[in-house]
């Protein structure tokens, strides 16, 4: 990482001199390339803490008593244990689905998009928001597969013509999603793995011979770290950020097109796509901190994970969010001013009916709450942080609550007005897949590398290969110290002292 | 009593930091040796240049295989919606003028399809997954993925020869040169 101070103009050039900004460190102090994998590895190499334990048993046992025993009890019964009815179709079950595929959105977001927008700091968080994206989808993808009914006919869903040889309907977005959310989890997976690579061959480097190194190295599949690796896996690498980016915004308008496509008044607006990726990047992001900042407290990566990542990641939150809101107002006024009766009807009864909690709940959390985070002060104050996004985690859901049920609930028949609740079974679902991705994600901090160990290693000022070098950067002023090899040769001095 | 012969792979020199590195690596490539490489722990950005090589003609592979993703998802979608079993929901018809609702398929499946060509496509160029190799025997290797940088020229070179090369590495500033050798 080249400081900005370094491409200051020299005295001797012609022009005015200009007061250059220091960019801000992305490791702090100094730390040395042994010190970083020292440190990520330590998270998976030592005996996890407590508080580790404290949060896991609990999470699994609410995930195999929600999801398993939720999931047992549903399919031996039949999806009439659900509270929805022939008119709430789709009640908590597709609030749930949407929520957590929004969430999974940060994750490619963080990996893709700011890779090609060249945002290094990306490099500390990337590894965890892209492995929250897998478990979110993993939570996501139950509950459109149990939604079908029965299933064991869940195959339908794929591209199989069923036994009168009738296929699916390739104009529906319903089986668009089916495609678009199995692409994103595989892409996601690819993307996830191909990183995780070189950190991997760390890890076996570092064991002891026997089971654990075998395991690592057949997932490392035999890397070497060498260029002639390294220069396909940079091109791999770009490529995959590139096909994730479009893809990322596809998922999600995918998603709102099952809404935008039909007729339903609140649903039927052009709107939808570019606001429903907005959602999912905030929700995300909101999800990334709710995990990144006490895992970075409890395993001591605050010199990895700095104030100024979660700076970063709060502006986000902060621009998606105000994007959010004005989707919100935008779509109250072409409610308004389209001056259709029954688009007006759709937004008043969201807003007064008896869901108005909810549309309360998804406002102030979505819109009111990272408000907070225009005040410096606020977005260095880890608790507010944590609040904020706690509040932006609860408005997300209560947002596809008020889509889904908030519309449902009024449709053009009167006769089949009806006010929706969940049954015990959809609660606890969805409280099973919160105990899930939280199990999930702990044991991916037990058993693989949290942070991207080969791509924060790059970001140091002394990895680019003419950092000392004043011939190829004529402008350069004074010699620059090089810190990791005066590290290196103090460390090896004291080492041969002792 | 047993007798293990080995086989000779090549020098392993390491060097002090990326610049270094990337110097030693101009030296390397200008001395004309072909078969080696610089081990490094995270991608040192320039070395291409450095070593004389290519850039990776992978973005070739995914091309065609997003192609034929892009094909794929529109076959897939004419045949069975307009060939085989033309399907007339909500009165649309079901014909060539029906193509823009194929668009997100075929959207899909061209990402799906690349994505795996640069998976498989990578994995063939880097000639991986292989569960070892002679680099691996030597007792300074495990340093290249946590904070080393080597360069590694190999025995099969033209130019390689035993007394040759270590003084040359010795030259162009390697340290704690190493012979690497592979049980035959």
């Amino acid at each position: 990482m080249a400081t900005a101070t370094e491409h200051a103009p020299s005295p001797s050039r012609q022009g005015p001199k200009l007061p250059v900004l220091e960019r801000e460190k992305l490791i702090l102090n100094g730390r040395s390339y042994h010190w970083i994998t020292e440190r990520i590895c330590g998270v998976l190499e030592n005996r996890q803490p407590f508080l580790w334990w404290l949060l896991f048993i609990p999470s699994a046992l609410i995930a195999m008593i929600g999801v398993g025993l939720g999931l047992t009890y549903l399919v031996s019964t039949g999806v009439g244990v659900w509270g929805m009815s022939n008119r709430s179709f789709w009640g908590w079950d597709i609030t749930n689905f949407v929520f957590w595929i929004g969430i999974g959105h940060a994750g490619t977001l963080i990996s893709a998009v700011l890779f090609l927008t060249r945002q290094n700091w990306r490099t500390s968080i990337n590894r965890a928001a892209e492995a929250m994206t897998i478990f979110a989808v993993m939570c996501a993808g139950i509950f459109p597969a149990f939604h079908v009914g029965r299933v064991w006919m869940a195959w339908f869903l794929a591209p199989i013509p069923n036994a009168n040889a009738i296929w699916q309907n390739f104009k529906s977005p319903l089986l668009w999603d089916v495609f678009a959310v199995s692409t994103y989890f595989t892409i996601s997976l690819i993307f996830w793995y191909l990183g995780m690579v070189p950190d991997l061959a760390t890890i076996r480097d570092r064991c002891k011979p026997g089971l654990r190194k075998m395991l690592y190295g057949i997932f490392a599949m035999g890397w070497r770290g060498g260029n002639r690796q390294w220069s396909h896996y940079e091109m791999a690498y770009l490529l995959l950020a590139a096909l994730s980016t479009p893809l990322v915004l596809s998922v999600h308008s995918v998603v709102s097109f099952d809404f935008a496509t039909s007729i339903v008044p609140g649903w039927h607006t052009t709107i939808f796509p570019p606001y429903f990726v907005a959602g999912a990047i905030f929700g995300g992001f909101a999800m990334v901190l709710t995990i990144m900042v006490p895992a970075r407290t409890l395993y001591g990566l605050q010199d990895l994970i700095t104030m100024k990542h979660i700076d970063n990641m709060a502006k986000i939150i902060l621009l998606t969010g105000t994007i959010v809101g004005y989707a919100y107002l935008m779509e109250l006024f072409v409610a308004y001013y389209s001056g259709a009766k029954y688009e007006m009807d759709a937004f008043k009864f969201r807003i007064t009916g008896p869901y108005w909690w909810a549309y309360l709940a998804m406002m102030s959390c979505n819109v009111l709450s990272p408000q907070f985070f225009w005040f410096k002060a606020c977005r260095e104050n880890l608790w507010v942080v944590m609040a904020v996004a706690m509040c932006v985690n609860a408005g997300m859901w209560f947002e596809r609550f008020v889509i889904i049920v908030g519309t449902l609930g009024r449709m053009f028949l009167p006769g089949d007005w009806k006010t929706y609740s969940p049954s015990w079974v959809e609660i606890a679902l969805f409280v099973g897949t919160i105990g899930m991705f939280l199990a999930l994600f702990l044991l991916f901090l037990r058993f693989l590398p949290c942070i991207n160990i080969a791509e924060v290693k790059w970001t140091l000022r002394e990895s680019d290969p003419h950092f000392d070098d004043h011939h190829d950067h004529p402008d350069h002023g004074a010699a620059v110290e090089p810190a990791y090899q005066h590290e290196l040769h103090s460390k090896d001095a004291a080492e041969a002292k002792a | 009593m047993s007798t293990t012969r080995k086989r000779v792979y090549g020098y392993l020199a390491e060097f002090p930091s990326a610049s270094a590195l990337y110097k030693a690596a101009e030296k390397v490539r200008d001395a004309g040796f072909r078969k080696w490489d610089c081990h490094t722990p995270y991608p040192v950005h320039g070395l291409d240049g450095a070593m004389g090589m290519k850039r990776s003609i992978l973005p070739w592979f995914v091309f065609f295989g997003g192609m034929l993703g892009t094909c794929t998802g529109f076959g897939l979608a004419y045949i069975t919606q307009v060939d085989i079993y033309p399907t007339v929901v909500q009165a649309k018809p079901a014909n060539i003028f029906t193509v823009p609702a194929f668009f997100p398929i075929m959207f899909e499946l061209t990402i799906l399809f690349s994505g795996f060509t640069t998976l498989f496509g990578l994995l063939a160029l880097m000639k991986l997954p292989r569960l070892n190799h002679p680099l691996f025997a030597s007792r300074q290797f495990h340093r290249a993925t946590d904070d080393a940088f080597f360069v590694a020229i190999e025995a099969r070179d033209p130019k390689f020869s035993p007394d040759g090369t270590r003084q040359f590495l010795e030259d162009i500033g390697g340290k704690s040169i190493e012979l690497v050798e592979e049980e035959d």
